[in-house]
């Protein structure tokens, strides 16, 4: 097995520069998409505003991001004099790790020619999802915690509280699939989709997933860890120049991954008609209509207040996805 | 009168008058607070994604302008006869005793004849506005008694020195550079 990485079990191993150009290429997709969507995101919350949105820079203001990114580089990392210094610039350093990590699970596409669509298929999928989503909080509470600011470890202490009531009800949402598809691994999970796609027998997990991804990603209506109106942007507020525009980075890349993980798990993942070649494509597309429910989210509700955000969690979205587990459990043994 | 029929009324007055009823969605908790949650939260969804399909409703000014109306009030403009190209103005100063801002220079001199300015026995030899004191109230327009001087419609005159604002006689006779656009009959 010299030259080959038998990372995951997925009945074949695929040898190492296959790897890197895998990951060389979705690292390009995804980052290429990133700042587009930070321009899309702007101009679609114009239009349902009846505005235009950014359009000055470029054609259709599409080189708006190289503007910010340059405006952004060339500030000062500042950093309060009472701040932790390491885990200061740890903050936003973790929540990139984390975005980029899951993106390596989201599948593009089958086994074709012995090279698999997707960064790794790890046996234990979604799991993996789980653990590395999670470290992106750690990202948020360290920054929050050591930059000596009371609205920073408010919008900590928010985003801790927000993790745990979502967490939980985000994983049992996810149960019914698994447990439907007999397999952890995303791309099982897609196979198992060719007839039905999921999100029709497990639609009240679909929706509970997608509630508690707009709190993962901490978007309207969830956004309280930033509450830009009361906490000026919470635990972003110590930071400026490029640590401040990973975070927003960040924001991006974590909405693109939940949609990738809820297009996998609910929306057939690559499924689509045409051939074979398109199957990337498809992917895409359900990932960006999937964000296109954020936008539209993030335009029409407001901010939840804290005690009906955890209201929510714990007393509706809990018992509901629990509930969805249970007939899920009973249909699959029945049938 | 009933309570009943204090209702009645009132409800007709609410028909007849076109009064658009305040939408209050129910209490919560309860299966009220379900619908509350999600009918409600669908509403506005549907709310937001009609504003999208309507469009931008933005102007986009310095490339569009918004038109305005005939009766606009912007910069002043001074005219001549059309026949025989004299100046109106016959230098009167009754603009300038009308001008509440006291914005309006005039130095009449006596036309000279064989090289005639205006068409009556004196013109204005000096005609200075200064727009940076002008208040845009039209004084001046109802003051004259030949129509010489009418508010036009350009409004944009901002500049970066104070002096640039002070607009001479031939400043006022000359066609704006570029011409504000009028609101059509409907608009």
């Amino acid at each position: 097995m010299t030259g080959l990485l038998p990372l995951a079990d997925t009945q074949f191993a695929e040898s190492i520069w296959i790897m890197i150009a895998k990951s060389i290429v979705i690292f390009a997709v995804i980052f290429a998409i990133l700042p587009i969507l930070t321009v899309v995101e702007r101009k679609l919350i114009g239009r349902f505003q009846h505005r235009y949105g950014p359009n000055r820079v470029g054609p259709f203001g599409l080189l708006q991001p190289l503007a910010d990114v340059g405006k952004l580089i060339s500030k000062e990392s500042f950093r309060p004099q009472n701040a932790i210094s390491t885990l200061f610039i740890l903050g936003p350093l973790l929540p990139v790790l984390s975005g980029v990590l899951a993106l390596a699970i989201i599948p593009w596409g089958d086994v074709k020619n012995g090279v698999g669509f997707y960064g790794i298929d790890v046996p234990i999928g979604i799991l993996y999802f789980f653990a590395v989503g999670s470290i992106a909080f750690y990202g948020l509470l360290l920054g929050g915690w050591s930059s000596g600011s009371k609205y920073s470890l408010l919008g900590a202490m928010r985003s801790a509280a927000q993790l745990i009531s979502y967490e939980v009800s985000m994983g049992l949402a996810l149960l019914g699939v698994i447990m439907m598809s007999g397999s952890l691994s995303l791309v099982d999970i897609v196979r198992a989709q060719d007839g039905v796609w999921y999100i029709a027998p497990q639609i009240v997990g679909f929706l509970i997933f997608m509630l508690a991804g707009f709190a993962e990603t901490n978007r309207t209506p969830f956004d309280m860890p930033e509450a830009d109106a009361e906490l000026v942007q919470g635990f972003m507020t110590e930071y400026g120049g490029m640590r401040f525009g990973s975070f927003l980075l960040v924001e991006y890349m974590e909405i693109l991954v939940v949609s990738g993980i809820a297009a996998a798990m609910f929306l057939g993942g690559w499924m689509g008609p045409g051939p074979g070649w398109l199957d990337p494509i498809w992917m895409l597309l359900k990932m960006l209509a999937l964000v296109f429910v954020f936008i539209w989210v993030r335009a029409t509700l407001p901010r939840l207040r804290y005690d009906q955000l955890m209201t929510l969690g714990w007393k509706v979205l809990l018992p509901l996805a629990t509930l969805n587990v249970l007939v899920t459990a009973i249909l699959v043994v029945v049938t | 009168m009933s309570e009943q029929t204090f209702y009645r009324q009132a409800g007709s007055y609410l028909d007849s008058v076109d009064v658009v009823e305040v939408q209050r969605g129910p209490e919560p908790g309860g299966v009220g607070g379900a619908y509350r949650a999600f009918g409600e939260t669908l509403r506005g969804l549907k709310t937001t994604m009609s504003r999208l399909i309507e469009g931008p409703l933005t102007i986009e000014y310095p490339e569009e302008k918004t038109p305005v109306y005939p009766r606009f009030r912007g910069r002043h403009k001074l005219h001549r006869f059309e026949d025989t190209g004299l100046e109106k103005c016959v230098g009167c100063s009754l603009c300038a005793a009308a001008c509440p801002a006291d914005c309006i220079r005039v130095v009449a001199a006596e036309n000279i004849p064989g090289e005639r300015v205006s068409s009556g026995e004196r013109y204005a030899a000096v005609y200075e506005i200064n727009l940076s004191r002008c208040i845009f109230c039209g004084y001046c327009e109802i003051a004259c008694p030949f129509d010489a001087i009418t508010m036009g419609h350009d409004y944009e005159m901002a500049d970066y020195d104070r002096t640039n604002l002070i607009f001479t006689k031939e400043m006022l006779l000359a066609e704006p550079i570029e011409r504000t656009p009028l609101k059509s009959e409907d608009e």
